[in-house]
C-alpha cells in the first residue's frame, strides 16, 4: 500500500485549463493540484485528452485559456519561463524518443551539459550513477537502437533524471513495449515512486495504481470525470463512465 | 512402413548450366527467343564497327594529324591537348597547385565514402569549411608567395570541379537556411523562403547564368566589377540553394516527431535541438539527395560555355574549332562524355549504396 | 529506502530546494516568442526592402550612365533581325513582341516534340529494363546509364556538331522517299489539300465523336448487362477507317509539294532544320533515360502481391494490367513523370548553344543583345519558365491531393 509522503507544497497547480485543436475542444476546465511527493496516476480511454493534459504542463502543446503554474514558475508566453520550467519537469514517451545519432550516456549527459552548463566529467558521472540506478550501467555506450524495448525506456527515465527534476511526466511509458518487459520499467518507476519523487503518469497499468497512486484521476471527453484514492477508486466508483471503463480493462 | 528420407535429385539439365542460363533468360517462350535474335543483331552489327573505331582502328601515337591514317579514331588529337583538357590554360609552371588542390580533394573523399575510416565529421568539416580556402589561395595565388593566376586561365576539368565543388559547398549552408526557414511558423519568414525556392527553382540554368553575367553587374554601384567566373558562380549558388533546401526540407520532415518533442522536454532551445539533435541525423538521410543533386549540378557546369568560361566541355568544343584538327569533334566529344560519365556514374553508384544501406536500417535506428 | 535517485545531492547548490527563477509577472518582449518573431519579421523585411531599394537605385544610376532606356516600350520597335524559323509570319520588319512571340511558340514546340519522344522511349526502357529477358533488359539498364550521366549539353552538341553538321551539302544530298537529307536539315515533300479534302477531315473529326460515344454506351451497357465491348478496336477502326475511305472515295483530294534544288539550297516541302533536329534527339534520349527509371520505380511500386491477388481471382493477363497494375504504378508514375516533363521544357532553352530560335536564343539572346535592356528581358523570360512551373506544380498539389482522397 502507498503511504503518502505528500508535503504542502504545491508543484503542479492546473485552473480552469482550456485547449482546442482548431474546432475541437481537447480539454474543458481542467483544474488540478499536485502537491510535492505526490503520485498521480491519470486513466481514461483513448481521446479524452490525458496525454494533451499532461503534455500542456511542460508546453509541448500550447493551451489557450487557464493558467498552468509549476512549482511556482507560471507557464505564459515567457520563453525564461517555459525554459524554467522544462528545466524542473522531466518527461518519459511512449515511444521513448531516445537520441538514435547519440550513445546512452550521450544521451544522458546532452541536456544536464547543455542546459544545466555542468561540466561533462560532473554529468558523466551523474549519468553513470542514474545508469547503475535504472540496472542498465553496462550499455553506457551502446547506441539506443541495439537496446532492447525495456532497455531503451530505462534509460529514458534516466536521461529524464539526469536533469534532477522536480516533477516527472510519464506518457503512457509502457504501452508501446512487450508483456515481459513492461515489468522491468514498472520496477523502475515504483522505486522512484518509494523515494518521494512527484508523478503524474498516464497509464493502464492498474496494479501500478493501486502500489504507488495517491489519487487515480479518470478523465474522458476532455473532462476530469472521476478523482479519489486508489482504494475507493477501484472498489466504489462513483461515476458510470468510470464503472464501464474500469470493467472493460479489468475484465482480463 | 518406414519414412525414408529421399535424398535431393539434381534438377533437369535444362534448368542449370550454360543452357538452362540460356532458356531462362533468353529464350524462353517464342516472343523473347526473337526479341533475343533481333536486338542481339542489332547490337552486335552496331557495336563491332564502334569498338573497331575506337580501339582496333585507332591511332594512339604521334603529334599532328598526320599520325591519324587508320581510318579509326583520332585519340592523337585527344592525347595532345590532354593538358588543356584537364587544367585549361594554366600556366604549366604552377600546374603542381592544381594537382596537390586536386588530391586534397580526392583524397578527402575517398576518406568520408569509406565504410571504415575515423573521423569522418573532422574530414567532413575540413572538407567542407577549411579545404575550399586552402584551395582557392592554391589556384589563385597572389599571397603566401605563389604568384597570381587569373582566374580567365581556369579551364578544362579543373574549372568543372571548381564549378560544381564551389556551387555545393555555398549553397549548403544557404540551403540549411532556407529549409529552415520554410518550415518557421512565422509567416513572413517563411513566404519569403517559399518565394526564393520556388521562383529559383522555376527557371531554367542558363536564363540564371544569363542574369549573373549581365543583370549583376547592372545591380552594384559604379566601378565595382566582378569577376566573371564569381559572377558564374554567384548564380550557380542562388540556383543550387533552392535545389538543396528541398532535398534538406526532406531529410528535416523524415526525423520523427518524438525527436523534437523530446528535445523540447529536456529544454533544449531552438539551435541547441536544431544542431544538437535534429540536424545530425538529418544530414544522414539526406547524403543520397546531396549527391544527387551534385550529380545535376556536375553536368550543369557545362553549361557555364554559353557565358564564355572554358570548362571541360568548353575546351572540347574550342579544340573542335582549331583548324589544324578539323574533323576530329567525334573524338573530343566521347572524351569528354567519358570524363563526365566516370564521375557521374561513380557518384550515383555511391548514392544508391547509400540508399540502400538507410532503406534496409544498417544504421543505428532500431 | 535505499539511496536517493531523485534528491538534490548532486545539484549544484547542493541545498535540498533549488532556488527558482523568481516569478516574472512582466515579461520582456525579447522573450515572448510572439512580439520575438514579430520584431524578427519586421527586421528581415526592412533588411529585404534595403537590398531591393540599393540594388533597383544601383541599376537605374547605371542604366541613366549607359544611355539605356528603360520600361517595356521595346517591345513594340521594330526588331530588324531576321529569325531561322517561325511558326507565324514573321520579317525583319516586325517588333520585339513579336521575336517574343516567335520564340515562346518555338520552345512550346521543341517542348512538346520533346515530350512526346521522351515518352514513349521511356515507357519503353522502362518495361525493358524490367523484362525477364537478360539481353534487353540490360541493353535497358546499359542506355539508361550511359545517357544521364552525361551533360545535356554535350549531347546536344554531340547530334548537332558532329553528326548532322556533317551531313553532305544539299548538292549531294542523301534522297530518301522523295526527302532529302543535308546538313541544312530534311526537306519533306509539303502535303497540300485539293478541293474534297475538307470532307476527309470532316469524317475524321466524326470519327473521334463516333468512338467517343461508342466507348460512353460501351460502358453503360457493361454496367447494366455486364457485356463488354472491344471499344478500343472499334475506336482504331473508326478513326484511322472512316477518313481513310472518305480520302479514297473523294478520288484522293491531296497532293504533295516536292521539293527542288535551285541553286544552293532547296526549295519548296517543308524543312526541318538541323538545330531543331539535333534539340530533339538529344532531349528525347536524354530524358527518356530518366522518364525510364519513374516507369521502372512505378512498375516495382505494385507489389507483387497484387498481381496474384488477380490471378488467383480468375482476371487474365492483359486485364490485370490494363485495371490492377497500370492504375496503380500511375499514381506513383505521374508526379516525376510531371517534373521531368518540367525539366525537359526548361532543359530546352539549351537550344540558344546551337542557335535554335527558341525564346532564350532570340529573345534573351539577339533582342536582349539589341536593346540593351536585360532587366525586362530577363524578367520576361524567367517569367514565362515561372509560370509554367507554378502551373505544373499546382496541376501536381491537384492530382496528389485527388489520389490521396481516392485513397481513403
Amino acid at each position: 500500500m502507498s503511504h503518502s509522503q505528500a508535503t504542502d507544497k504545491l508543484m503542479v497547480e492546473l485552473r480552469d485549463l482550456n485547449k482546442w485543436y482548431g474546432e475541437f475542444h481537447v480539454l474543458k476546465n481542467i483544474n488540478l493540484e499536485v502537491r510535492q511527493g505526490e503520485k498521480i496516476v491519470i486513466c481514461g480511454p483513448s481521446g479524452s485528452g490525458k496525454s494533451t493534459m499532461i503534455r500542456c504542463i511542460n508546453h509541448l502543446e500550447e493551451h489557450q485559456k487557464g493558467d498552468i503554474i509549476v512549482s511556482d514558475i507560471p507557464l505564459n508566453e515567457d520563453i525564461k519561463n517555459i525554459e524554467a520550467i522544462r528545466k524542473e519537469v522531466g518527461m518519459v514517451f511512449q515511444h521513448f524518443n531516445l537520441f538514435p545519432h547519440l550513445t546512452v550516456l550521450e544521451n544522458c549527459v546532452l541536456a544536464p551539459i547543455w542546459v544545466k552548463k555542468m561540466p561533462r566529467k560532473e554529468a558523466e558521472a551523474r549519468a553513470m550513477e542514474l545508469l547503475e540506478r535504472v540496472k542498465i550501467p553496462d550499455q553506457a555506450l551502446k547506441y539506443p537502437g541495439q537496446l532492447s524495448g525495456g532497455q531503451q525506456q530505462r534509460v529514458a527515465i534516466a536521461r529524464s533524471l539526469c536533469m534532477n527534476p522536480d516533477v516527472m511526466l510519464f506518457d503512457e511509458p509502457t504501452s508501446a513495449l512487450d508483456p515481459e518487459m513492461i515489468k522491468e520499467v514498472l520496477d523502475v518507476m515504483i522505486e522512484l515512486a518509494n523515494e518521494g519523487m512527484t508523478m503524474l503518469c498516464v497509464t493502464h497499468e492498474m496494479g501500478f495504481a493501486k502500489t504507488v497512486a495517491d489519487r487515480v484521476i479518470f478523465m474522458d471527453g476532455g473532462q476530469i470525470v472521476e478523482e479519489n484514492e486508489p482504494h475507493e477508486f477501484f472498489n466504489n466508483p462513483q461515476h458510470e463512465r468510470t464503472q464501464l471503463f474500469l470493467s472493460q480493462i479489468l475484465q482480463h | 512402413m518406414k519414412y525414408e528420407l529421399q535424398p535431393a535429385m539434381p534438377p533437369p539439365s535444362n534448368l542449370i548450366g550454360v543452357v538452362g542460363w540460356l532458356r531462362k533468360n533468353l529464350f524462353n517462350g517464342p516472343f523473347n527467343s526473337v526479341a533475343t535474335i533481333v536486338v542481339g543483331f542489332f547490337l552486335i552489327s552496331f557495336m563491332v564497327p564502334v569498338i573497331q573505331w575506337i580501339f582496333i582502328d585507332s591511332d594512339w601515337v604521334g603529334d599532328s594529324r598526320d599520325a591519324c591514317n587508320s581510318g579509326g579514331a583520332c585519340w592523337v588529337f585527344i592525347i595532345s591537348r590532354l593538358d588543356q583538357f584537364l587544367y585549361g590554360f594554366y600556366p604549366e609552371a604552377e600546374l603542381w597547385r592544381l594537382q596537390l588542390a586536386f588530391i586534397l580533394l580526392i583524397g578527402s573523399i575517398v576518406w568520408l565514402v569509406m565504410p571504415q575510416t575515423p573521423k569522418k565529421g573532422l574530414v567532413a568539416v575540413w572538407l567542407l569549411v577549411i579545404y575550399p580556402v586552402v584551395a582557392f589561395f592554391l589556384l589563385y595565388g597572389n599571397s603566401f608567395g605563389l604568384i597570381q593566376v587569373e582566374t580567365h586561365l581556369w579551364g578544362g576539368l579543373s574549372l568543372t570541379l571548381v564549378l560544381a565543388v564551389v556551387g555545393i559547398v555555398a549553397s549548403l549552408p544557404l540551403g540549411i537556411v532556407l529549409a529552415l526557414g520554410r518550415q518557421s511558423e512565422m509567416p513572413i519568414v517563411r513566404s519569403v523562403c517559399v518565394i526564393f525556392i520556388e521562383i529559383w527553382r522555376g527557371v531554367p540554368l542558363i536564363t540564371v547564368l544569363f542574369m549573373a553575367s549581365v543583370m549583376l553587374p547592372l545591380f552594384f554601384p559604379e566601378g565595382m566589377s566582378f569577376d566573371k567566373l564569381l559572377r558564374a558562380l554567384i548564380g550557380i549558388t542562388l540556383f543550387q540553394s533552392a535545389y538543396m533546401a528541398e532535398v534538406i526540407r526532406g531529410g528535416l520532415q523524415a526525423i520523427p516527431k518524438g525527436q523534437y518533442e523530446a528535445a523540447d522536454a529536456l529544454g533544449l532551445g531552438y539551435w541547441q535541438k536544431m544542431i544538437l539533435i535534429i540536424m545530425p541525423q538529418a544530414l544522414k538521410l539526406m547524403i543520397p539527395g546531396i549527391v544527387n543533386t551534385f550529380i545535376a549540378l556536375f553536368k550543369d557546369t557545362s553549361l557555364v560555355l554559353i557565358i564564355g568560361l572554358f570548362d571541360l566541355l568548353a575546351i572540347g568544343q574550342a579544340a573542335n574549332q582549331d583548324p589544324k584538327w578539323i574533323g576530329y569533334s567525334t573524338e573530343s566529344y566521347l572524351f569528354v562524355a567519358l570524363m563526365f560519365w566516370v564521375f557521374c556514374f561513380s557518384m550515383s553508384r555511391y548514392s544508391q549504396q547509400l540508399e540502400r544501406k538507410l532503406h534496409t536500417g544498417h544504421g543505428n535506428r532500431a | 529506502m535505499s539511496s536517493d535517485i531523485s534528491n538534490s545531492s548532486h545539484k549544484p547548490d547542493g541545498g535540498p530546494v533549488q532556488p527558482k527563477s523568481p516569478p516574472t509577472d512582466k515579461t520582456k518582449f525579447w522573450n515572448d516568442p510572439k512580439k520575438r518573431s514579430l520584431l524578427f519579421q519586421v527586421l528581415l523585411l526592412s533588411a529585404l526592402g534595403f537590398v531591393f531599394y540599393t540594388i533597383i537605385d544601383n541599376t537605374l544610376t547605371n542604366l541613366e550612365q549607359r544611355g539605356i532606356t528603360t520600361g517595356f516600350d521595346f517591345l513594340t520597335s521594330e526588331a530588324g533581325f531576321g529569325i531561322a524559323m517561325s511558326l507565324i509570319d514573321y520579317t525583319e520588319a516586325s517588333s520585339y513582341g513579336m521575336t517574343f512571340l516567335v520564340g515562346l511558340l518555338n520552345t512550346i514546340l521543341i517542348a512538346v516534340m520533346g515530350i512526346f519522344a521522351a515518352t514513349i522511349l521511356g515507357f519503353i526502357l522502362g518495361v525493358a529494363r524490367l523484362s525477364d529477358n537478360w539481353l534487353i533488359s540490360k541493353f535497358a539498364t546499359f542506355y539508361i546509364e550511359i545517357f544521364r550521366n552525361i551533360p545535356l549539353l554535350l549531347q546536344i552538341f554531340f547530334w548537332y556538331f558532329a553528326v548532322l553538321r556533317t551531313l553532305p551539302h544539299p548538292r549531294q544530298s542523301i534522297e530518301f522517299l522523295g526527302s532529302f537529307i543535308n546538313n541544312r536539315g530534311f526537306i519533306f515533300p509539303a502535303p497540300v489539300a485539293e478541293d474534297g479534302f475538307g470532307l476527309v477531315v470532316f469524317g475524321f473529326i466524326a470519327a473521334v465523336l463516333g468512338s467517343w460515344i461508342i466507348s460512353r454506351w460501351s460502358a453503360k451497357r457493361q454496367e447494366r448487362t455486364g457485356q463488354q465491348f472491344p471499344v478500343f478496336l472499334a475506336s482504331i477502326g473508326l478513326i484511322v477507317g472512316v477518313p481513310l475511305i472518305l480520302f479514297l472515295l473523294s478520288g484522293m483530294p491531296m497532293g504533295l509539294e516536292h521539293p527542288e534544288l535551285k541553286g544552293f539550297n532547296f526549295r519548296g516541302g517543308i524543312t526541318v532544320i538541323p538545330e531543331l533536329i539535333a534539340l530533339w534527339l538529344a532531349l528525347s534520349i536524354y530524358t527518356a533515360a530518366f522518364i525510364a527509371e519513374t516507369v521502372r520505380a512505378g512498375i516495382l511500386a505494385v507489389s507483387h502481391g497484387q498481381t496474384e491477388a488477380a490471378s488467383a481471382l480468375g482476371i487474365s493477363k492483359g486485364k490485370t494490367l490494363r485495371l490492377i497494375v497500370i492504375p496503380q504504378a500511375m499514381r506513383v508514375v505521374i508526379p516525376p513523370l510531371t517534373s521531368q516533363y518540367l525539366n525537359l521544357t526548361k532543359n530546352s532553352s539549351l537550344a540558344t548553344a546551337i542557335g535554335y530560335p527558341d525564346l532564350v536564343n532570340v529573345f534573351a539572346g539577339t533582342t536582349l543583345n539589341q536593346t540593351g535592356q536585360a532587366i525586362e528581358v530577363i524578367a520576361m523570360t524567367m517569367a514565362v519558365y515561372l509560370t509554367l512551373s507554378l502551373l505544373t506544380s499546382f496541376f501536381m498539389n491537384w492530382y496528389n491531393a485527388r489520389i490521396q482522397l481516392t485513397e481513403r
